[in-house]
């Protein structure tokens, strides 16, 4: 169980975390959605002891994370997997956090095995390993452990389509039998399929948060008219301008219904009216957070 | 939380894990950590693997080049000490500043969120290292000796123990120092560069500066370590080093161990 309460983070003037609060539960995968510079990672962070917070809390079975004398046996971490050794083999870094948590060396293969990297690959230096390859070692590394916890940050990055499908099915399996998955993503579609809450952050705040179910069913609907111009006009008027979805059509923060009856009562023919699922999520999620990727991307 | 615990694959872990909660990892488990993480780089085993071979090197000049008296084991240790005075330093830098240079302390401090003693086990370590560089240098005199008293040298063995004492303390302290800047300036070019430079502009300026000279005697380390590779140091010359030690060891510990402890890790 993490708990995170109002925790904030300021650098100078600028608050890189402000006042974020949620709770990942035991059997459950936690989605941490934000685009770069959000804040996810010195969330993260914070959670870890890696970065004292400005204000607020975070704890580990309500502990904090400093305190859990040897925290690899109970949450596995894995913030960056570049922020490894490049002149170690991927067994020697395996083998020194054994040492280090006191878990049995002969757990070093076995890990190795469960992510996919055969003898080969484990005898080579970090140094030559793909992006990919060193996901695989990160998550070898936080699982090493045995842990009941895992944070992982954007752990799909540079893993190839077979080993993001590998990793939600490992992910799945782990909360399934009661673990706790706290996993950051900037793209919505990479934890929608394994998430079960999902947190939103945009500019360090928390936009949205909530059970994936609860968020997809209140993501809008899509509509799209023959007319679109009166379309938009009459979604004006009743007070709910949409916004343009890829497709063509528009979604509306309304029910059907409600959009159902100003359409036929201004005579309009519809070609589509459905729930907007994850592309209404998508496109919330763009909203909420566009103008501070694109600061991000200046900055 | 129960749930978690009676989780998928677990059973092992967890029994150990609450049993460790309280106690936090065990120094001596930390520090056959740092001690293994010396030498599992090339970077690491070759500076091992040199000071090794030059150590080796320095004790066969000695065979070849001096003369049949001054082939002793005492005078061969001390001689074949120098290389590592010089390189095993840049071990203790390395072992301090890989870990913010090659990212390492994410992973070390999210494992090992006690980072007080981190830095203890890494100058345990440094110590450790030191000591058993000292030894391995021994072996090599003794062997040394051996053939020299096979072909024509004096071939001694007496060495007082103050002798070997001191070729201890120096290995140590400068070991230590090379740590102490590495913690400090968290950067290995930086720190390398800085570790050599400062000392010896300081040597430099002693000789030159007059009003300088007689503080260097106290704070020079280069000069006040001399005494050390030889046998009979005097208390004042003791008091001198220790000074000096202070100053180019604790002081640097003291202040990087402040950063080291409030770095914020990224």
């Amino acid at each position: 169980m993490i708990t995170v309460e109002h925790l904030s983070k300021r650098y100078g003037s600028h608050p890189a975390v402000d006042d974020v609060s949620f709770t990942c539960e035991p059997g459950t995968v936690t989605g941490f959605l934000g685009p770069n510079g959000a804040g996810k990672s010195t969330t993260m962070r914070m959670i870890c002891g890696l970065t004292p917070p400005t204000a607020g809390t975070a704890t580990i079975d309500g502990q904090p994370y400093r305190r859990l004398g040897n925290p690899g046996r109970r949450i596995g971490v894995l913030l960056d997997a570049s922020a490894q050794h490049a002149g170690r083999t991927g067994r020697e870094v395996l083998t020194l956090a054994a040492l280090t948590m006191g878990v049995d060396k002969r757990r070093v293969d076995e890990s190795l095995e469960r992510v996919g990297l055969n003898s080969t690959a484990a005898k080579r230096r970090v140094k030559a390993y793909s992006l990919g390859m060193r996901q695989r070692l990160g998550l070898a590394y936080a699982m090493l452990g045995d842990p009941g916890i895992l944070i992982l940050d954007e752990p799909a990055n540079g893993l190839d389509p077979e080993g993001i499908y590998w990793m939600r099915g490992l992910l799945r399996n782990f909360a399934d039998a009661g673990g706790t998955v706290l996993l950051s993503s900037h793209l919505l579609r990479e934890v929608e399929a394994v998430a079960d809450k999902l947190v939103v952050i945009g500019a360090g705040r928390i936009v949205a948060q909530g059970d994936k179910a609860e968020l997809l069913a209140a993501s809008g609907t899509v509509v799209r008219a023959l007319d679109m111009a009166a379309l938009e006009t009459v979604l004006r008027r009743i007070g709910h301008a949409g916004t343009a979805a890829t497709d063509g059509g528009v979604v509306v923060q309304a029910d059907a219904e409600t959009i159902g009856r100003a359409a036929a009562d201004a005579g309009l023919v519809l070609l589509e009216l459905r729930p907007a699922g994850s592309g209404g999520l998508e496109q919330m999620f763009l909203t909420l957070t566009a103008g501070d990727s694109v600061k991000e991307a200046v900055r | 939380m129960t749930a978690v615990q009676t989780a998928p694959t677990s059973a092992p872990g967890d029994a150990a894990g609450s049993a460790g909660r309280r106690t936090g990892i065990p120094m001596a488990r930390l520090t056959l950590v740092e001690l293994r993480k010396l030498a599992d780089t090339r970077s690491g085993l070759w500076l091992l693997i040199v000071i090794g071979l030059a150590a080796a090197g320095a004790v066969a000049l000695v065979i070849f080049a001096a003369p049949a008296d001054e082939q002793v084991f005492d005078g061969m240790l001390a001689f074949g000490l120098v290389p590592a005075a010089v390189l095993l330093p840049v071990l203790g830098i390395l072992s301090m500043t890989s870990e913010w240079s090659q990212r390492t302390a994410l992973t070390t401090f999210t494992l090992t969120p006690a980072r007080g003693r981190v830095l203890v086990a890494k100058l345990i370590a440094a110590v450790l290292i030191a000591i058993a560089v000292t030894a391995a240098t021994a072996a090599l005199a003794a062997v040394g000796n051996l053939i020299a008293a096979g072909t024509g040298g004096d071939g001694s063995w007496h060495i007082e123990a103050a002798l070997a004492g001191q070729l201890v303390v120096m290995q140590v302290v400068y070991v230590l120092m090379g740590s102490a800047f590495g913690a400090l300036l968290m950067n290995s070019p930086l720190a390398i560069v800085l570790y050599f430079a400062i000392p010896t502009l300081w040597s430099v300026l002693g000789e030159m500066v007059k009003w300088l000279n007689s503080a260097a005697g106290w704070l020079d380390l280069n000069v006040t370590s001399l005494p050390l590779s030889e046998p009979g140091m005097t208390g004042d010359q003791w008091a001198r080093f220790g000074v000096s030690a202070l100053v180019w060891v604790a002081l640097p510990l003291v202040a990087g161990t402040v950063r080291m402890l409030r770095r914020e890790v990224s």
